[in-house]
């Protein structure tokens, strides 16, 4: 029988505030064990929480850019179950009133198709600690720095159809946050994490199959991998006879498996009501225009606006959107540097260094404005294309500005129309060969002639005069 | 000397005019607990060394004149106010071995306002209680007659008071646990409006029930040192950021044309006719000096209780999971596992009646009882706290008995939870409401104190404080002292 | 409503409360005390009333800029920790 796969993704985004929802303790990854663990995080007796104002306006950029409902009023609960990683025997998140509401996302697909994804809610929530278990012998140690640090929990609907919609969606999600500022997007640091909820029911069927749900899935890769091997399991399972249990299952990806995790003894009652410590948060009219207002561009209309208003191709546009730091360098790059140079440079010499260091464009060791100087030179046509790259390599390495270099390493190109004619006459001279081919008609030969003449000038030679020139010499006006 | 020197007032005179030091006052109070404490069981830690400490520093901001009013006055707090490295017990075996980080606010702010720390008081564990019998200490004894209660949970520090081991005491207040003590003791106890004073460092029983106050020898006493702990505190979302108004300055002795509203419905045959009687005595004193009594009814208070305890107990169930023994407190012997751990910690670290609660609380949040309970509680609190600000727009405060009974004994109500649950019976609906309200003392029956309660407008602590000193400006039953102390 | 030992056990469970057998029967009793008179509750009218959660209504200033502030002393936090070793709080091996 034919199936069709449900795919819904539930994501958690760290949102990126110096300090945690409710304290005043820092959200910095990577310290050492329980040193970033206030009173409050740690759930000493007598603390209480206060909400951090910052998460209120990234939650809501997040509601505006996909067109949600943003709640007037939303509330905060306590979620209760014991664990050791959780101090309060609670977790505060929101429940029957989120911040966010219903919304939507547009999402290009690799294979050119673009779906709408409803957003059925986003919420605010504390991130729970780690349980280390390979530090102690028969022991599990708890750390509590990310205790308290702010999610932003994102529940899509169960629109998608295929484990690729499903990591389509999950990268534009992923770009939307990190452009939106409000999530570093670090996928290996657990700042962005995925469950998947998967069923399968028979094409055609209006109602939904039995879902499990996928956890452990913190690349763009195994989303992929294991929604693919839960829906082939599902199948086997169905097409046995069997029925699918609702359950949550742990993709391993070193066995290449989902398994259910380790079965609960009692069915989970959380008991949510209302936090007591927190009084329901109202969104002022004057907060909410005042976020609006400080909206930055999202990805799909800067996409847009690349091709239609700077005429820009879909590649390179594509290229220059994929990260909003690159995208920002661009943008201000053009400030000062014709769309069709700055995509250029951009995507080609910037993009391959900061890949080569490992760098991002927010900390380009050149900066727009000094790369803008670079191209500057090139488009008065002081210094020649191949030159600036050596230029801009040096100005990578912190050798100087354009200026200097360009002075240090006599790289002015010569534009000398005279100078270059008695050029150019010379290597006709040295060529009659070349130049009896081209007046044949074999127009080809010219850029070898060029080669010659920029050899002759080490490269200085101002390479559109060059070509002028030669032509003129060879008296091939036609073209 | 201990007469002359049992309120803050006489104290901060004798500081005034010098003719004590804060030292000597701080010793006198020190000296008294030596004497009687070990009968009482009041206090459950004394610190001499930082409370001699304390008031030596008093003494030399008062030979320099910088000293705010009440530096040098001795204070005890309830022994769940957080106090830096010294234990809080919150009278739980759970807390025996735990001390602060930091400071409770009040802690903090009295301390900032020069007031020397003698100790903590004793209480219910977690403040859950009417009697402080459930006490890891311990039950705290009433000074009127050591084989009774206090009444709780504030029960240390009204004993505290009413002996003169302190001239004032911080208490907290989650459904009566200030009012029910001091009318029980002799003392006037006055829980503000919610919101007023920071919660933070008050170990958590039901956070949208709870609120500080204090347990003084007269409302002029008790003005003035609460005036000095309200106030907005960034720490706590729940504190409210509203002027504070000079108590002190507005207890003029007058309650012309003041309108009491007398709750009818209190005065049924569940409360003890003596008790009724003299309430009514009090009510009458102030009719003498110019107020007006209005008979009114409040329709939804016989549900009060049991909203009251489906609430606080589902609130008590969530605060006290923290206390799961990986952190701090009590943890078992040898757990065998994780859930061992867990089960067996609380088991041990929590007593009979906390359970009792964390049980039902437990239940009344669980799935398939949440509508019937805790939302039901919910919406039975709203229309108590409508009906109570209806009938507030006629009258400037609500009067009535602070609890049914005098202090019984020791024991006698340790079998049976729903009949201890009843000494609330009349404290509870202002707390579901949040309202400020204010116990006192009226005349004595069978030799035991008797309080009279008003209940105010929010915000509107001035018109209670106002009231009970108006009271206290023509009879002395404030100023009767348990024998022997 | 009836409250049993069953209720008991189940309420227990989510509570991390041990209750020792014998006692169970006395809990439940103590409880069904306790869960009837909440039934009272039941008399009150309260067609059309909203819930009331909290005595104060909606927070709009009482948020906390964001700013952190590092100054955590863990040696001082822990002090009274029933076991910590080398920063980590040690609890029985936790299975996942």
């Amino acid at each position: 029988m034919g199936y069709e796969c449900v795919i819904g993704l539930e994501v958690h985004a760290q949102l990126n505030t110096k300090a945690k929802l409710f304290s005043v303790a820092p959200t910095a990854y990577g310290a050492e064990p329980n040193a970033q663990a206030s009173p409050v995080d740690l759930a000493f007796p007598g603390t209480l929480p206060v909400l951090n104002e910052a998460v209120l306006d990234k939650a809501l950029r997040f509601g505006l850019a996909c067109g949600a409902t943003i709640a007037p009023v939303s509330v905060f609960a306590r979620k209760n179950y014991f664990y050791p990683d959780l101090p309060k025997g609670y977790q505060i998140s929101q429940f029957e009133q989120p911040i966010v509401g219903r919304g939507a996302l547009t999402v290009p697909t690799p294979d050119g198709r673009r779906i709408e994804v409803g957003i059925t809610r986003a919420h605010l929530e504390e991130d729970a600690g780690k349980s280390v278990h390979d530090r102690f012998e028969g022991a599990t140690g708890v750390d509590l720095n990310r205790a308290g640090t702010p999610l932003l929990e994102i529940v899509s609907e169960p629109d998608l159809r295929s484990p690729s919609d499903a990591v389509a969606y999950l990268k534009a999600l992923h770009k939307l946050v990190r452009y939106l500022d409000i999530c570093d997007g670090n996928m290996a640091e657990g700042s962005f994490r995925c469950d998947a909820n998967v069923s399968i029911r028979p094409v055609g069927s209006e109602v939904l199959g039995t879902r499990t749900e996928l956890k452990n899935l913190n690349s763009f890769k195994f989303v992929q991998r294991a929604i693919g091997i839960e829906i082939e399991r599902q199948t086997d399972v169905l097409d046995s006879g069997g029925a699918v249990v609702q359950e949550t299952r742990l993709f391993d990806p070193d066995r290449d498996e989902t398994r259910a995790m380790r079965g609960k003894e009692e069915a989970m009652d959380y008991r949510y009501f209302p936090d007591p410590d927190l009084l329901p948060v109202r969104i002022s009219d004057a907060r909410l225009t005042a976020v609006a207002a400080s909206m930055p561009e999202l990805p799909e209309a800067r996409r847009t606006r690349y091709v239609e208003t700077l005429g820009l191709s879909p590649d390179d546009a594509a290229v220059l959107t994929a990260q909003p730091s690159v995208a920002r360098y661009f943008d201000e790059l053009c400030e000062h540097t014709a769309p069709d140079l700055a995509a250029k440079w951009v995507s080609g010499s910037l993009l391959g260094a900061l890949n080569e260091s490992g760098l991002d464009a927010t900390v380009a060791r050149v900066m727009p404005g000094a790369l803008s100087e670079l191209l500057t030179l090139v488009s008065d046509d002081v210094i020649s294309s191949t030159a600036a790259r050596d230029v801009f390599a040096a100005m990578w390495r912190g050798e100087g500005t354009a200026a200097e270099i360009v002075e240090r390493d006599g790289l002015r190109q010569i534009s000398d129309t005279n100078e270059l004619a008695e050029i150019v006459a010379k290597v006709l001279g040295d060529h009659p060969e070349q130049e009896g081919q081209y007046r044949a008609g074999k127009h080809k030969v010219l850029g070898f002639l060029v080669g010659k003449v920029m050899q002759r000038t080490q490269g200085k030679a101002n390479p559109g005069l060059v070509n002028t020139l030669l032509k003129v010499k060879l008296g091939a006006n036609d073209d | 000397m201990s007469g002359e020197l049992s309120g803050v007032a006489e104290v901060v005179d004798h500081l005034t005019r010098g003719t004590l030091s804060c030292v000597e006052v701080t010793t006198h109070f020190l000296q008294r607990i030596d004497a009687h404490n070990a009968h009482l069981n009041a206090l459950v830690d004394v610190d001499t060394e930082r409370a001699l400490a304390s008031a030596q520093q008093a003494d030399q901001l008062r030979a320099k004149g910088s000293a705010p009013p009440l530096a040098g006055v001795p204070i005890v707090h309830k022994a769940l106010f957080c106090v830096k490295d010294r234990p809080t017990t919150c009278a739980s075996r759970m807390l025996e071995t735990f001390s602060s980080p930091f400071d409770a606010t009040v802690v903090a702010k009295l301390e900032r306002a020069g007031m020397v720390m003698l100790g903590t008081a004793n209480m219910d564990e977690f403040a859950m209680g009417s009697s402080n019998e459930n006490s890891v200490h311990g039950p705290a004894r009433n000074p009127w007659d050591t084989a009774r209660v206090t009444g709780g949970s504030s029960g240390g520090s009204a004993a505290a008071v009413a002996a003169g081991l302190a001239p004032v005491a911080t208490g907290t207040d989650t459904g009566g646990s200030i009012r029910q003590p001091a009318a029980l003791c002799g003392v006037t106890g006055i829980k503000p409006t919610y919101g007023r004073v920071s919660r933070f460092g008050m170990i958590a029983f039901a956070s949208s029930l709870d609120q500080a106050g204090v347990l003084a020898t007269s409302a002029r006493d008790a003005a003035v040192v609460l005036q000095t702990m309200c106030g907005a505190d960034p720490a706590d979302a729940t504190s409210v950021d509203r002027a504070v108004p000079d108590f002190a300055s507005e207890l003029n002795g007058s309650v012309k044309g003041l309108r009491i509203g007398v709750v009818e419905d209190y005065f049924d045959d569940r409360l003890d006719p003596e008790i009724a009687a003299s309430v009514r005595t009090a009510l009458d004193a102030l009719v003498e000096a110019g107020a007006r009594l209005v008979p009114v009814s409040l329709p939804s208070v016989a549900a009060a209780v049991p909203a009251y305890y489906v609430v606080s107990s589902a609130e008590c169930s969530s605060n006290l999971s923290r206390f799961d023994g990986v952190r701090y407190g009590r943890r078992c012997e040898n757990p065998a596992d994780l859930d061992d751990l867990y089960t067996r910690s609380r088991a041990e670290g929590f007593g009979a009646e906390v359970q009792r609660r964390i049980l039902a609380g437990t239940y009344v949040l669980s799935a398939g009882y949440y509508d019937a309970y805790y939302l039901k509680a919910q919406r039975v609190r709203r229309r108590i706290a409508n009906e109570l600000a209806d009938v507030l727009r006629d009258v400037d405060v609500l009067a009535g008995p602070t609890a049914p009974e005098t202090a019984f004994a020791v024991g006698e109500k340790a079998d049976d939870p729903v009949a201890m649950y009843l000494s609330d019976i009349y404290t509870v609906s202002a707390s579901l409401a949040g309202l400020p309200a204010i116990s006192a003392p009226c005349r004595p029956s069978r030799g035991l104190p008797v309080g009279v309660q008003f209940v105010g407008r929010p915000f509107d602590e001035s018109t209670l404080l106002r009231t009970v000193h108006a009271l206290q400006c023509v009879t002395d039953w404030h100023q009767q002292r348990p024998a022997g102390f | 409503m009836g409250f049993s030992t069953d209720d008991v056990m189940r309420v227990a469970r989510l509570a991390r409360l041990s209750v020792a057998d014998e006692d169970v029967e006395q809990v439940a009793a103590d409880l069904q005390k306790i869960v009837r008179f909440m039934d009272e509750l039941s008399a009150v009218d309260t067609e059309g009333v909203a819930p009331m959660a909290h005595p104060l209504g909606e927070l709009e200033a009482a948020l906390r800029a964001d700013v952190p502030d590092a100054g955590i002393d863990r040696d001082r936090l822990q002090r009274d920790a029933p076991d910590a070793v080398d920063g980590f709080y040690r609890v029985p091996r936790v299975v996942e």
